[in-house]
């Protein structure tokens, strides 16, 4: 169980001696743990740690811990934590197409490559949107490419900063469904960023609040 | 699988040795700023004090100092440096921030914004044409007003270009700074709260203008000092518009310490170099003056501030700086306009308004001497713009991987070469090429012009750079690439449209640079603008007009192409075609 899942163990961050947060969970593969609480609480500082992107003024005791080994101060590209946030931010200067293979590992040839990117594509039934220009998408059709291009990178593991807050009501639930079912079905465990109760809820997830600590 | 672990290795050797030149590129500017600065200083500030083996001076002595301080008429051009160094600023400054005071949130000042920024990229020199002849007694406007209105039907005998006390050339001077100070002021404007700000002070009832000046003004005013200390320091020390408009008997300090480079007489490089030396004085004394302006004007500012007044009615105030931009405008326009009548005017009597034929008859005459000093100023502009924009983005990145931003007093190191007068330094630096048979080829021209255009482009990219979301870097780092690969395959495409905005801008620099290429290139890298201000003596108004016209259109085409580049490369990408203009 311990194999494929993110540990937090005992993660402590703080900034100029005052602790802003204090963490133990483990989250298995499939699993969704949400972190809520108001802003100002220390929920991006809590990503930025585990992606390897904390400002250096910050201290940060404790282990972070994926798939067995420990990733605390590992370089952010070879974490294998795939980001998502709430706007898609796909890249604007490529088409949706060299954007996934920009996200495919190195390796096979080029027909190979776009064969691969063209499957995911079918199987999410975007397949005739390869070579648009990603800002000419729709929101929905925007976030649905982003999550495939994090899953094209082979991540070990989701980190989700709040990402169906951009999205209105009714598109929300949609995209959250197929989000979170592409990760289970990929075992992959998931850290969700939100404020909204209802992301956690229909994720299932173990919830840790953070309290605003000033 | 010999092959990818060759490949692999290769790939690693590249990364280490790109992220060995992100991490040597800070050193290197700095290197690049200061070297020729402190090179050039030594090269003037030595033999100003006799010491200069090759001309036989090897004893410290006061008397070139002397020598230069007896020449007739040098105190009268030490002051026509300072007052000019001064004025130019203070009227360029009073029109650029009263404009902006009054129409900040009017579409009257989007309108003018939209011709400002061509016309930044109008040269010096080309500038200074046009506006004699507007303004000449044989001038275009005393042509439009005679013999109806003035009774002329010959051009009166009145000094206007080349006046004694110099209001020829401050006019042309204010001319180009106010587009310059105009967009330092837009860009200082985009990073503080404006809108904000005076949304506050108008609440309280505050009249537009005052508002402005009270609230606004401060906070912006700390963002354009250095800009404003380099238009300082240029007007002081300018040499190609002071050729061209400037008084003659005495000329103004930096056209006589050039007139003494040339000299014949070898001796007089010793004069020259303790004029330079008074050059350094007289930009100081400029700037100096500025200072006490500023702190005086803070005082009475904070007096009135204080008394709580609303000055509500500004219309006259509004009104009058209308009028001055107005009238900025269409006088830069019109002199770019009369450059082209000139250009292709056949016969052309007194008081006739227009030639009364036009013909392509002198461009086909000198095309062929156009092409290689052109060729010369876009071999030399293309690569300082190349070669500043690269030590630019290296830079920044470093910056951004090491978590670093630029603190006022490293700002002021980049500055560094606009605020100390070129005519100080670059002739010290000649000299000192000279000594080493180095004068006269390209690259020491190039690499002068990257000293001033590394300024421009460094300040022309820092703000996209920075403002670039960080989270499609952060996107990109978390799909396993490496800095390198983002660098090249994000920001470098993403930045694509502000890259070759700066291009343009450090290419329309180089252009521009007359004295640095005069003195460099010893008179054997002729460019465009070298050739232009040479002819200012001879008065063939149709000739000039061509080489004016070329000069200003060289830049036109950089900036063109930095417009229509983007569309071409990523054609039917909405990103690049509705971003806005950096």
């Amino acid at each position: 169980m311990a194999e494929h899942s993110l540990i937090l163990k005992n993660l402590r961050i703080s900034l100029a001696g005052d602790t802003l947060l204090d963490i133990d969970a483990e989250v298995a593969p499939g699993e969704v743990l949400a972190v809520m609480g108001p802003s100002g609480s220390g929920k991006s500082t809590l990503l930025n740690a585990i992606s390897g992107f904390l400002s250096p003024r910050f201290s940060c005791h404790g282990q972070i811990i994926l798939d067995g080994q420990d990733i605390t101060h590992e370089d952010p590209s070879r974490r294998k934590i795939g980001l998502m946030f709430q706007e898609p931010l796909l890249f604007p200067h490529m088409s949706v197409e060299e954007n996934l293979l920009f996200a495919l590992p190195r390796g096979g040839s080029k027909q190979e490559r776009c064969e691969k990117v063209r499957e995911k594509l079918r199987a999410v039934h975007l397949e005739d949107l390869g070579a648009r220009d990603p800002l000419t998408l729709s929101g929905g059709q925007q976030s649905r490419i982003a999550l495939m291009r994090v899953l094209l990178s082979k991540p070990k593991a989701l980190l989700l900063d709040e990402p169906f807050s951009a999205l209105d009501v009714e598109l929300r639930d949609r995209v959250r469904t197929f989000v979170f079912g592409l990760a289970q079905q990929n075992n992959l465990p998931v850290v969700l960023v939100t404020h909204d109760k209802a992301d956690a809820e229909a994720a299932k997830a173990q919830i840790i609040n953070l309290l605003n600590h000033k | 699988m010999v092959q990818t672990l060759y490949a692999r290795y290769v790939m690693t050797m590249t990364n280490r040795a790109l992220n060995a030149i992100f991490w040597v590129a800070p050193a290197l500017v700095i290197l690049l700023l200061t070297g020729p600065l402190l090179a050039g200083l030594i090269g003037v500030a030595a033999p100003a004090f006799g010491y200069f083996p090759t001309l036989g001076g090897v004893e410290l002595t006061w008397d070139h100092l002397h020598k230069a301080m007896h020449v007739p008429g040098f105190w009268h051009s030490v002051h026509l440096s300072i007052w000019i160094g001064l004025v130019t600023t203070i009227i360029s400054f009073v029109i650029v921030i009263g404009f902006f005071a009054a129409f900040w949130d009017a579409p009257f000042f989007a309108r003018i914004s939209r011709f400002v920024s061509p016309l930044m990229s109008v040269p010096h020199a080309a500038a200074a044409f046009g506006f004699a002849f507007l303004f000449a007694p044989s001038g275009w406007l005393i042509r439009l007003l005679s013999p109806w209105a003035t009774g002329f039907d010959r051009p009166p005998d009145w000094l206007i270009i080349n006046d004694p006390l110099g209001y020829a050339l401050l006019a042309g001077l204010v001319l180009k700074e106010v587009p310059f100070l105009f967009l330092m002021c837009l860009s200082a404007a985009s990073q503080i709260n404006v809108d904000k700000r005076l949304k506050l002070a108008r609440s309280m009832g505050y009249g537009r203008v005052w508002a402005w000046l009270t609230v606004v003004m401060p906070a912006l005013y700390r963002q354009i000092r250095l800009p404003i200390f380099a238009v300082i320091a240029f007007s002081s020390s300018v040499v190609d518009v002071a050729l061209i408009l400037g008084p003659n008997l005495p000329p103004s300090l930096p056209v006589q310490i050039l007139r003494w480079m040339n000299d014949p007489d070898i001796e007089m490089r010793f004069v020259a170099a303790a004029g330079a030396v008074f050059q350094l004085g007289a930009t100081l004394v400029a700037l100096m003056a500025w200072w006490l302006l500023e702190m005086l004007c803070s005082y009475l500012m904070r007096q009135m501030q204080s008394k709580g007044a609303r000055h509500q009615n500004d219309q006259i105030v509004r009104q009058i700086f209308n009028i001055a931009m107005l009238a900025m405008v269409t006088i830069s326009a019109a002199s770019i306009v009369i450059l082209g009548i000139w250009s292709v005017a056949g016969y052309w009597r007194f008081p006739e308004a227009l030639p009364r034929a036009m013909n392509l008859m002198r461009w086909l005459d000198n095309a062929s001497n156009l092409w290689g000093p052109s060729f010369n100023a876009i071999k030399i502009g293309v690569a300082a713009a190349l070669i500043s924009v690269v030590q630019t983005l290296l830079c920044l990145e470093n910056e951004k991987r090491h978590d670093i931003r630029l603190t006022q007093s490293a700002l002021r190191l980049i500055y560094l070469p606009l605020i100390v007068p070129q005519i100080a330094f670059i002739s010290g630096i000649s000299i000192l090429l000279v000594r080493y048979g180095l004068d006269g080829s390209f690259w020491p021209v190039t690499i002068m012009h990257v000293v001033f255009v590394f300024p421009y482009t460094y300040l022309a990219l820092e703000a996209s750079f920075h403002d670039l979301d960080p989270r499609y870097m952060q996107t990109a780092t978390a799909l396993g690439k490496s800095q390198n690969r983002i660098f090249f395959q994000i920001k470098l495409p993403m930045l694509l449209k502000p890259i070759l905005t700066a291009l343009a801008l450090g290419f329309a620099i180089s252009v521009a640079q007359y004295l640095p290429t005069l003195m460099i290139g010893a008179g054997r890298v002729p460019t465009i603008t070298t050739e232009a201000v040479a002819l200012a003596s001879g008065g063939d108004r149709r000739l000039i007009g061509i080489y004016a016209l070329v000069q200003t259109l060289l830049p036109a085409v950089g900036f063109a192409l930095a417009l229509v580049l983007p569309k071409l490369l990523y054609p039917n990408k909405i990103y690049f075609s509705k971003q806005r203009e950096a």
